[in-house]
């Protein structure tokens, strides 16, 4: 076995293992702390897969599939029904994995300083690597039966961990998320049987190109498909289960969901639905380009009127994401590598912001925008922080959103035409809104006389909180001012897909 | 990469690092507050100079243009750089604005300090105001120097950014966080169409480089198109009508800020960034004629809107709003050099009059100059520097603004009476009729302006004013020195080859500065405005002069109500669409949801109860169930 292969697996291993021996171990901080030393070591194994990476893709000739991945495992699992264990990395997937492992060991490492009140932080932290294990699973997946199977490990501890840990209105918030993007499972089911009913095999490689399917199977293939993901991602109007859920989340809750959870539904629309149904893709991009400009338009009208400070942040996500499916609904290179990379940059920024949104309302007790002003009188580190994370949020150039944002608006000018030109400025309207909504934010939140809750802020911020946020800090920056952390080593995957799609 | 190119990209890197690291300082300073105040007063001081110093140097050792550039990110073919492009006039910018960023880091030292008038409690927090200075610069200097669209635009949104933290800074003012925000955003609504045309422009090249963009033959319809959109982000930047209104509200700053911001950074990159890609404007002559119509209405407004204003800061803020004017008439006209020249005097003269009045306004704890008057005694020095900076706006000779304004009326007045330039002859008479009678107001508000401060009798007989203290008054003494006599440099021939550096092909255009009966016109314009200001001063010392503008005051004192026309027309409907949109979200799209999950429920427990029935009724159920089933199985039997 390589070493690729080797810590291909250990990804997937260590978490799950990781879990399990958090769940038996009894003492609530010893669980804690291996708890963080598991998510530690999976992104200790998660960074290396980009090295050696297994064959070059100028090396790529019009034979080879449009998939071809730095590493993979493929083992039988189930040999009565053809499936396999087929697991890949490339370069549209390291960078998300990376993300996952990140995120997930920051959350584990903040609760070793605070766990949220409703159950034991052991529990938190074994569900939290569960949801890990599920997630990365989804990405690193090269078959689809596969895929669905992690795409569903998700859930239920998701759900957990806001039903047990969250706000006040935890009950309905979470059974609403479970249920909304159950539905979404639904048709991703049928979706992929449609998928590997028509081919006769569900290994993603093989399907990518689309080559297998008549186009009256791509086109309901990508309709279902499509739909799903659009429910985790999720794409205007599809949305409504996320603003619940992410308000009502504990704050690891959100930023796990926030930063990595959404980009479940992104990811698999590029691999999953684009990769196999190419020629449905092509037929739906309209649709799917209008849609995801009603959600950058309507997501930041929703921000300026919103008065909550998670639900801001979450409504925020939509807007985003919006960004996002507009990149990849061009369907060209320049607008899916935007795509990637705003995934990336927004599982940065929104992750710090519920971070410190969180820190707001830990401390204060409310997230009522009218009942927090003159944060930057009492704590003036905090709203420094938040000015900084609203600002890479709203996209200034240099930072990390603002590639995402700016580039999918440069792909849907270069598709041209009455419609995509159109969708290209109102998008770019919708960038100036969200300025206006975060500047409101920040107005109410820091600028000020202190209100009487923030009065009695203390300046101090722990050490833990500054552990959390420091890399993600540091991560906004170089994102935006290296943008070819995340894009050079997918732009060969891109090219190829891209190619596909001609 | 030469050592020039090296010392283009050094250039925003010096005031970065030194920005970079004083946001690390403590920011409020409960702990050492004076060590930290000192240290971030030494590194925004030292940034700002060693960018001087690496400007100076660029000046003097660069030899025509340079360029080098490497590939930042190539995202589906278009390739982003990151690269420098250096010319002449790049290099004049940037010494000019490292000049002025190094006057105000100096003077900022003396003006944010605890003073007498300020309340026990008083925190400035300096080190994170500093740090956010060198960044302003740096991203100023970025936009000067970048070779690429996208790089370039990293730099302009900085800007704003750092301009919203600065206007927010002043935490005494209730109405400086309203400012700032209202700073961001009308320039945010500028760069959505800065970026659309940069996409445009880019999509259309290939590469975001300038060097691509500019060689590369555009369709008329998207070189018309990208340029009117460049121009919205321009007009946001440069506060031209209709995105000027944030310029006057931005006062709310501290008074070095404000002329950080209106001398050499901010204002200044509008009119830059046109003159930077000049030949596309020459190009489309329909944007250019958008120009003009913009750079007269902006001219003549904010002329109009300086001359009843009684704030002494607002006076100045609008007299930029007009003088901007001028340079985008300039341009507009096809004379970038003029417009780069009539930059580099205002950026001297502005950012003097802005320390000027930090110190008057330091010395008297007003910025209504109704409450002042007769300071020309107590503060002579302020009084003198005053004096040369007004006379420099208004266009007295020998002083700078007068060759650079006249300048930009020479070009336009060869592009109305002869049609030189690009653009069509009536935006040359458009130009040069608003210029001049704009000449003529410019004298009028700097005339009542300096006598309603410095002249007559004290109208705060309490207050015992005095000039600045040394920190603050050097740097003030030391602009006056090019307020005065930069626009002398405009004879110089290596001044003058280095302003129309960046805009090749103009080797046929007149001298920039000129000696000639073209300028007895404006000159007597001048003379004219001013004694009809000193007139009206010398009837009644203790009246406003700016009552002569009889019922019409109260409507430039409100720049003729555009404020009120953007809340109505912008900021209400939007949030009213806001309000809109949130309900509709909740009750339409999140309705339909919950609904439907009540309606399953409901549907369930209908079914539910019909399982719960008595037994003569479940009995009976049970036998039609059967019955029904029987004569199914025996229809399809019959049928089989």
């Amino acid at each position: 076995m390589r070493l690729g292969e080797f810590l291909l697996v250990a990804v997937l291993a260590v978490p799950a293992l990781g879990a399990v021996a958090v769940a038996a171990i009894r003492p609530d901080r010893v669980a804690r702390m291996v708890g963080t030393v598991v998510a530690a070591l999976t992104l200790l194994a998660a960074l290396p897969l980009v090295a050696d990476r297994d064959g070059g893709w100028f090396g790529y000739g019009a034979t080879a599939p449009a998939v071809r991945p730095w590493h993979q495992v493929d083992l039988a699992w189930v040999p009565g029904l053809d499936l396999r264990f087929h697991l890949g990395v490339d370069g549209i997937s390291w960078p998300l994995v990376v993300l996952t492992a990140l995120l997930t060991l920051l959350c584990c490492g903040y609760t070793l300083w605070r766990v949220p009140e409703g159950g034991s932080g052991r529990a938190l932290v074994a569900l939290l690597l569960v949801v890990e294990v599920g997630i990365l699973g989804t990405f690193l997946a090269l078959d689809l039966v596969l895929f669905f199977v992690f795409f569903e490990v998700v859930l239920l501890p998701m759900y957990a961990v806001i039903a047990f840990w969250g706000g006040p209105d935890r009950r309905r918030a979470a059974r609403k998320f479970a249920l909304y993007t159950l539905f979404g499972s639904v048709l991703l089911l049928v979706g992929v049987y449609v998928v590997v009913a028509a081919a006769g095999t569900a290994d993603i490689v093989a399907l990518t190109g689309g080559a297998e399917l008549s186009r009256g199977t791509q086109l309901a293939a990508f309709t279902l498909l499509a739909l799903a993901f659009a429910v985790k991602s999720p794409l205007w109007p599809l949305h409504s289960w996320l603003p619940d859920a992410h308000s009502q989340a504990p704050t690891v809750g959100s930023v796990v969901l926030a930063g990595v959870l959404l980009k479940m539904g992104t990811y698999g629309l590029i691999r999953v639905a684009v990769g196999i149904a190419p020629e449905g893709a092509r037929w739906a991009a309209p649709v799917l380009g209008v849609l995801a400009v009603a959600a950058i338009v309507v997501g930041s009208l929703v921000c300026l009127a919103q008065t909550e400070l998670k639900r801001l942040i979450a409504y925020s996500s939509v807007g985003h994401m919006g960004f996002v499916l507009l990149g990849v609904a061009t369907l060209t290179t320049t607008g899916i590598q935007a795509a990637l990379i705003g995934n990336v940059a927004h599982g940065v920024i929104t992750g710090l912001l519920f971070f410190l949104a969180g820190a707001v309302k830990d401390r204060t007790g409310t997230g009522e925008l009218a009942d927090l002003s003159g944060l930057r009188e009492t704590a003036p580190r905090l709203a420094g922080l938040l000015g900084f994370a609203a600002v890479a949020s709203l996209g200034l150039p240099g930072l990390a959103g603002f590639w995402g944002e700016a580039f999918a608006v440069v792909a849907a000018v270069e598709v041209g035409g009455p419609l995509w030109t159109t969708l290209a400025v109102l998008a770019a309207f919708g960038g100036a809104l969200t300025a206006a909504y975060f500047l409101r934010l920040l107005r109410r939140v820091t600028h000020g006389r202190p209100s009487p809750v923030v009065g009695r802020l203390t300046p101090g911020l722990a050490g833990a909180e500054l552990a959390a946020w420091v890399p993600l800090v540091l991560l906004a920056l170089a994102v935006g001012l290296v943008p070819t952390l995340v894009l050079g080593v997918a732009e060969g995957p891109v090219d190829a897909l891209v190619e596909v799609l001609r | 990469m030469s050592a020039t190119t090296l010392l283009g990209g050094l250039l925003p890197a010096v005031p970065l690092v030194a920005g970079l690291v004083g946001l690390l300082l403590p920011p409020d300073g409960d702990t050492g507050r004076e060590s930290a105040r000192r240290a971030a007063a030494g590194l925004g001081v030292a940034g700002a100079a060693g960018a001087l110093l690496v400007a100076v140097a660029l000046l003097v050792t660069l030899d025509g243009s340079a360029e080098a550039a490497t590939t930042w990110v190539d995202l589906g073919g278009l390739a982003v750089s990151l690269g420098v492009r250096l010319d002449g006039a790049a290099a004049l910018v940037a010494v000019a604005v490292t000049a002025v960023a190094l006057a105000v880091q100096v003077y900022s030292v003396g003006y944010l300090r605890r003073g007498p008038h300020d309340d026990v409690d008083v925190d400035h927090r300096y080190p994170p105001y500093a740090a956010q200075i060198s960044l302003f610069t740096a991203a100023m200097l970025l936009v000067v120097v970048s070779g690429d669209l996208i790089l370039l635009l990293v730099g302009w949104e900085v800007m704003g950014l750092c301009s919203y933290l600065l206007i927010a800074h002043d935490r005494r003012l209730p109405e400086a966080p309203a400012a700032a925000v209202k700073a961001f955003l009308v320039t945010r609504v500028g760069d959505v169409g800065f970026l659309l045309g940069i996409a445009l422009l880019g999509v259309s090249a290939g590469s975001f480089r300038i060097a691509d963009v500019l060689a590369h033959d555009h369709a008329t319809g998207t070189l018309t198109a990208a340029c009117l959109l460049l121009l919205a982000g321009v007009a946001g930047k440069s506060a031209q009508f209709p995105l000027h209104t944030w310029l006057p509200d931005a006062m709310a700053g501290p008074t070095p800020i404000s002329a950080l911001i209106h001398a050499a950074t901010m204002v200044a990159a509008g009119v830059y960034a046109v003159s930077r890609l000049w030949p596309l404007f020459e190009a489309a002559p329909v944007a250019l004629a958008v120009l003009g119509v913009m750079a007269s209405v902006t001219l003549l407004l904010g002329a109009l809107a300086a001359t009843a204003q009684d704030d002494l800061k607002r006076v100045l803020a609008w007299s930029t709003v007009s003088q901007i004017g001028y340079m985008t008439g300039a341009l507009a006209v096809g004379s970038p050099p003029a417009a780069l020249f009539h930059l580099l005097t205002h950026a001297a003269f502005k950012a003097l009059l802005f320390l000027a009045a930090g110190a008057v306004i330091h010395a008297v704890g007003t910025t209504l100059t109704s409450r002042m008057g007769g300071l020309r005694q107590t503060m002579p020095v302020t009084f003198w520097c005053t004096a040369v900076g007004l006379g420099a706006l208004a266009g007295l000779p020998p002083l700078s603004g007068f060759w650079s304004k006249d300048g930009v009326l020479v070009a336009a007045q060869d592009a109305a009476l002869h049609g030189a330039g690009p653009a069509p002859t009536w935006v040359g008479w458009l130009v040069w009729l608003a210029g001049l009678v704009g000449v003529a107001l410019t004298a009028w508000y700097a005339t009542r302006l300096l006598l309603r401060t410095f002249f007559g009798e004290p109208r705060l007989p309490l207050a015992h004013p005095h000039d600045p203290p040394a920190v603050m008054r050097w740097p003030v003494v030391l602009l006056a020195v090019p307020a005065a006599l930069l626009g002398l440099a405009g004879f110089l021939d290596g001044f003058a080859r280095r302003l129309r550096s960046g805009a090749p092909g103009e080797a046929g255009v007149p001298e920039l500065a000129h000696l000639g009966p073209e300028l007895l016109l404006p000159l007597a314009l001048t003379l004219a405005g001013a004694a009809l200001a000193w007139a009206r001063w010398r009837r009644d010392p203790a009246a406003d002069p700016a009552t002569a503008l009889g019922p019409l005051r109260p409507l430039f004192a409100r720049a003729f109500r555009l404020d009120d026309v953007q809340h109505t027309l912008v900021v209400r409907p939007t949030n009213a669409l806001a309000r809109v949109a949130r309900t509709g979200d909740e009750v339409v799209v999140d309705g339909a949801v919950t609904g439907s999950g009540r309606a399953a429920v409901g549907l369930g427990g209908g079914l539910a109860s019909l399982h719960r029935a008595a037994l003569p009724r479940a009995a009976a159920g049970v036998l039609a169930g059967a019955l029904l089933i029987g004569l199914a199985a025996a229809l399809i039997g019959v049928a089989a």
